[in-house]
């Protein structure tokens, strides 16, 4: 029995996970918890939010996010991809800044809006 | 007297720009003189001169008799004189020194007689209902107080940086990053290292502070020992600010001076010091200990004091020595030592200047008068200050006095692209404070500080990186991100 | 200039009141923002987790000041950005500047007050020690990294673990500095357990309660701070002190309102809240002056700040197209057991809809409680609690017919064991 902290949603639900039984979930207040408990202690993964450079822009970065979770595990080889990744403005939210990050099937979204200078 | 000074040959040099070597060069600026400044710091101000009580004192504390005496007194009417012409903040509030006991009122009475011979103005000793009168936020267990008039508060940073940029304008030169590490003697004055090279000069005048024993002695030691110690204080949220409308004293006694309460120029309350013996002018930091050794002395004074509205400590070091008295004179021929400048130093520092002129004099030094020397500066445009039609007008004429940067003090950013454009010029976040305010309020530059950042980068055209929060080494940034710098 | 309702804020509160006040009849609405751009600290609020209860999905800070910058879009409301408002007096004046219009008076039929809240600062909080670069509050480090581009440190130290701190926590770690410590004066935590979990322990950042900072050393940048544990009241234990070696120091200690407008104006101020005293509808002790989101009280969720700021919109519109109502029964909302706080602070019977949300703060964590308010003879209401805690705002929805109960002007709000 393992227990964990739910991170879906600001109510922080305490979960209690049975990792002999299926990783059945209790303690969640609703279904995405459960799924959470479960995928935790098999895969955990998190959106990962940063920013990225932008030249000709009103501003000198912009910010990113995943466009869904990725393994918790690559979180920093993730990161490093950004370092080489220089926009020109305008961006818009929803811009692809950088697709398929890692061969998972997520991309790096732009989540500001930046006009040119 | 241009060639002499692109030669790094000057009549005068006066090593240390604090308030008083400042006033030392503005008054030097008066004489047809070539004159230089050796700063050690990126900053004019930076030492003593800007954490202390920022008072002026009436004079009734120092013994007849003394230099400080004499200088205090002289230091009041020409601060007074000067203020409206260099446009400092400078307000005659008056003092009130206040007695808890029959003992304390003994001691009112001697201070009242000191004062009357020291030359101090008004001095009026008060029952405890007409002080009452004066301040009802008062503990109500006074017995009465001494009341000074003439005393009152300044914006010290301002006052030396009003000094200093009068000298500048006048045609001082001041070297920035400049410690002295060297003094010789040579053939008709001195020769003075510093980073930059050699400085020669036919005289020298030695201003810097709680570092004056170990300037001095880089030539000869002088005859008296430096005993720094340290203040600590509040300063407290502008809504505090009418807490009291007088500088508030307590007596001295044996175990020490007492804690003030005052307002400051700015419209902020300010409360300490303690006194603490240290080891150095680097010894600035505050203290659990002395903080509440603070509170519990100001709570006598002023009992519904509220710790909450503070909105920053700090410390500052006074330049102290074995002898009660500042510690004026010509070490060497043509060196003039000005140490031992401790309170009351801020008050008595334009008169000290005076001082350091008549032993120059004797030493030699011909004065002729300058007769393009510019009593006044300009006055800076404070766009809080101005009423509603000004402000619409300053606008009209810059658009950056519409632009509001810091939101807690009301600072535009054309008084900052003033001031980045003024004879001496800031380089870091706290200079650009020290001149406009910016970042003295209750967010302490949480806010505006990224801004003035950048406003500083762009006039200067530093990178981000160099420009400092205060002094030299007092890095903001360490660098870009999405460098790949990372070491995760 | 006249307007029918102006906005002082251009963030997540100003924007929902703008758009309701337009929406519910409100003609010319205008909003007048400090910054270069709208959305406030949402800008700088890059991270996700934003919009789950409001929009039912998880955007980052900038997407949810998006979308509400977006609703503006053909709706006619003004916009006036670069402009600091420098009064408002209590006739529904307001003076502002920016560098266009130069100095402006502005004349309002309802003014809604939107400006949020500043960080506690070291000042304000005393920290001992020295004075060197590299101490910065939580927020102003997170302006450097996300909007600038610029670091700020590489090795660091977080005191105050209030959700700022957690994701500057979070954020710093990510851009490659070394987050050596998180210290928290409280037995608990001030910020979102989720947080906690995603910023701290997903990092193996540690988490040090009931400690504080004692010392700060660094004659220049900063070198190093040492970290005591306290004692039951928050008193620095001799013997517990740990040192650091950091360059950096952030300060997450806790968000004050910014209410200067308010004051000079001689708007009633709540002492707890550090905000606005208001009504059910958000209006202040002023009438036709409304206030809403961080102005008020500090909020967890900017969902909960857009919400409270629709209702003072809707207000701000129906006050300038109703005109000043008379009082009636006034309740006073009183600070029952383990209560810090309660927003709104007072209800008008008749002018309160058919419920209303009464926000409020516990001053401790407690497990299986009930909230209760009463008239101080009979228990009006009562709401059951898993789990209450100072960091996490509490909600409960009192329906006007059991305000209407009431025996006397006051209502408490508590908290007690459930039976």
């Amino acid at each position: 029995m393992k227990e964990l902290i739910c991170i879906v949603c600001p109510k922080g639900c305490h979960l209690r996970v049975d990792e002999e039984n299926g990783y059945a979930v209790t303690g969640n207040s609703c279904e995405k918890g459960a799924a959470y408990g479960k995928k935790e202690l098999t895969n955990p993964t998190r959106v990962v939010t940063s920013t990225v450079r932008v030249e000709g822009g009103k501003r000198r970065r912009v910010s990113v996010k995943t466009s869904r979770d990725i393994p918790k595990s690559r979180i920093f080889e993730a990161m490093a991809l950004l370092n080489d990744v220089s926009l020109q403005a305008p961006v818009q939210i929803g811009d692809v800044v950088l697709a398929d990050i890692l061969g998972t099937g997520a991309d790096f979204v732009a989540t500001a809006n930046c006009p040119k200078e | 007297m241009q060639n002499s000074s692109q030669k790094n040959q000057f009549d005068v040099a006066v090593i240390g720009c604090g308030v008083v070597g400042a006033a030392v060069a503005r008054q030097l600026a008066k004489y047809r003189l070539s004159v230089c400044v050796l700063e050690k710091e990126n900053d004019v101000a930076v030492g003593t001169t800007k954490a202390n009580s920022a008072i002026i004192h009436a004079g009734y504390d120092p013994r007849p008799g003394t230099l400080m005496a004499r200088l205090n007194v002289r230091g009041v009417e020409l601060v007074k004189e000067l203020a409206p012409k260099l446009h400092f903040p400078y307000q005659p509030i008056g003092s009130l020194i206040l007695a808890f006991s029959e003992e304390n009122m003994n001691t009112v009475q001697v201070l009242y007689q000191r004062g009357k011979h020291n030359g101090v103005p008004g001095l009026q000793i008060l029952s405890r209902e007409q002080v009452l009168k004066m301040e009802p936020r008062l503990n109500p267990e006074i017995k009465g107080a001494l009341y000074a008039p003439s005393a009152g508060i300044v914006s010290p940073w301002r006052m030396a940086l009003a000094f200093a940029e009068s000298a500048v304008v006048n045609g001082v030169t001041l070297k920035r990053n400049s410690p002295v590490t060297g003094i010789q003697k040579v053939e008709g004055g001195y020769c003075l290292t510093i980073p930059q090279g050699k400085i020669t000069a036919r005289y020298v005048v030695n201003c810097t502070g709680v570092d004056s024993w170990a300037t001095a002695s880089l030539l000869q030691q002088p005859p008296y020992e430096m005993k720094p110690n340290r203040g600590e204080y509040y300063l407290m949220d502008k809504s505090a600010g009418d807490t009291v409308h007088h500088v508030i004293f307590q007596c001295p006694t044996e175990v020490g001076k007492g804690v003030l309460v005052s307002p400051t120029v700015d419209g902020n309350l300010i409360v300490g010091p303690n006194s603490e013996p240290v080891s150095g002018a680097g010894d600035t930091g505050t203290t659990a200990e002395g903080l509440e050794f603070v509170r519990k002395m100001a709570l006598l004074s002023v009992p519904g004091l509220n710790w909450r509205e503070s909105i920053r400590n700090f410390a500052g070091v006074r330049a102290n020595t074995n002898i009660d008295d500042f510690q004026i004179r010509e070490l060497c021929k043509g060196f003039i030592d000005v140490a031992g400048i401790k309170s009351p130093g801020l008050s008595s520092a334009p008169a000290i200047a005076e001082y350091v002129q008549e032993l120059l004099l004797r030493s030699g030094l011909r004065l002729l008068s300058n007769p393009d020397f510019r009593e006044e500066l300009p006055e800076p445009v404070r766009f809080k200050e101005l009423s509603g039609d000004e402000k619409a007008e300053a606008i009209r004429k810059n658009p950056l006095y519409g632009r509001i940067i810091c939101r807690c003090e009301t600072i535009s950013e054309g008084e900052m692209v003033d001031a980045l454009h003024s004879p001496i010029p800031p380089v870091s976040i706290d200079g650009i404070k020290r001149r406009c305010g910016a970042g003295m309020g209750r967010c302490q530059g949480g806010f505006c500080g990224p801004r003035v950042h950048e406003i500083i980068a762009r006039e200067t055209g530093m990178p981000m990186e160099a420009v400092m929060q205060d002094r030299a080494g007092m890095a903001i940034v360490t660098g870009e991100t999405k460098c790949g710098e990372g070491e995760a | 200039m006249k307007y029918d309702v102006i906005v002082i804020g251009g963030g997540p509160a100003g924007l929902a009141a703008a758009e309701q006040a337009q929406k519910n009849g409100a003609k010319k609405v205008l909003i007048l923002e400090r910054d270069q751009v709208l959305g406030g600290i949402l800008n700088q609020c890059i991270h996700n987790g934003f919009g789950l209860h409001y929009f039912k999905e998880e955007l980052t800070g900038p997407e949810y000041a998006g979308r509400f910058i977006e609703m503006l879009k053909g709706t006619g409301i003004e916009v006036k950005l670069d402009t600091m408002v420098l009064h408002i007096t209590p006739e529904r004046q307001v003076h502002a500047v920016n560098p266009t219009d130069g100095y402006m008076v502005l004349e309002a039929g309802a003014i809604v007050l939107a400006m949020g809240c500043r960080e506690r600062t070291r000042g304000a909080i005393a920290i001992p020690g020295d004075r060197p670069s590299g101490i910065f509050t939580a927020g102003a480090a997170q302006r450097y990294v996300n909007i600038e581009g610029y670091m700020v440190g590489k090795r660091v130290v977080i005191l105050g673990s209030g959700d700022i701190g957690l994701i500057m926590a979070r954020r710093m770690t990510l851009e490659g500095a070394k987050v050596l410590a998180c210290v928290e004066l409280m037995p608990y935590s001030g910020g979102l357990n989720r947080n906690i979990v995603q910023c701290l322990e997903d990092f193996e950042i540690p988490l040090y309660l009931s400690h504080t900072v004692v010392d700060v050393k660094g004659k220049e940048r900063l070198e190093q701070v040492t970290v005591a544990k306290v004692d039951e009241n928050r008193r620095p234990i001799p013997g517990t002190e740990m040192v650091f070696d950091c360059d950096t120091l952030l300060l997450s200690v806790g968000l004050i309102p910014e209410n200067e407008l308010s004051k000079e104006a001689g708007i009633q101020m709540d002492r707890r809240t550090s905000g606005a005293v208001v009504y059910e509808n958000m209006e202040t002790s002023i009438p036709g002056v409304f206030a809403c989101g961080n102005v008020v009280h500090v909020h967890d969720l900017v969902d909960y700040v857009t919400m409270e700021s629709q209702r003072a919109g809707r207000a701000a519109a129906a006050f300038v197209q109703n005109g000043e109502q008379s009082k009636g029964r006034v309740l006073e909302l009183v600070n029952g057991s383990h209560v810090n706080y309660t927003v709104p602070q007072k209800l008008r019977l008749e002018q309160m809809p058919k419920t209303v949300e009464i926000f409020f703060r516990v001053s401790n964590i407690f497990r299986d409680v009930e909230i209760q308010i009463t008239d101080g003879k009979t228990v009006l209401a009562h709401f059951a609690r898993e789990h209450v805690a100072p960091g996490e705002m509490e909600k409960v929805v009192l329906p006007k017919v059991l305000a209407e109960k009431a025996a006397g002007d006051c209502l408490t709000v508590q908290v007690v064991d459930k039976e």
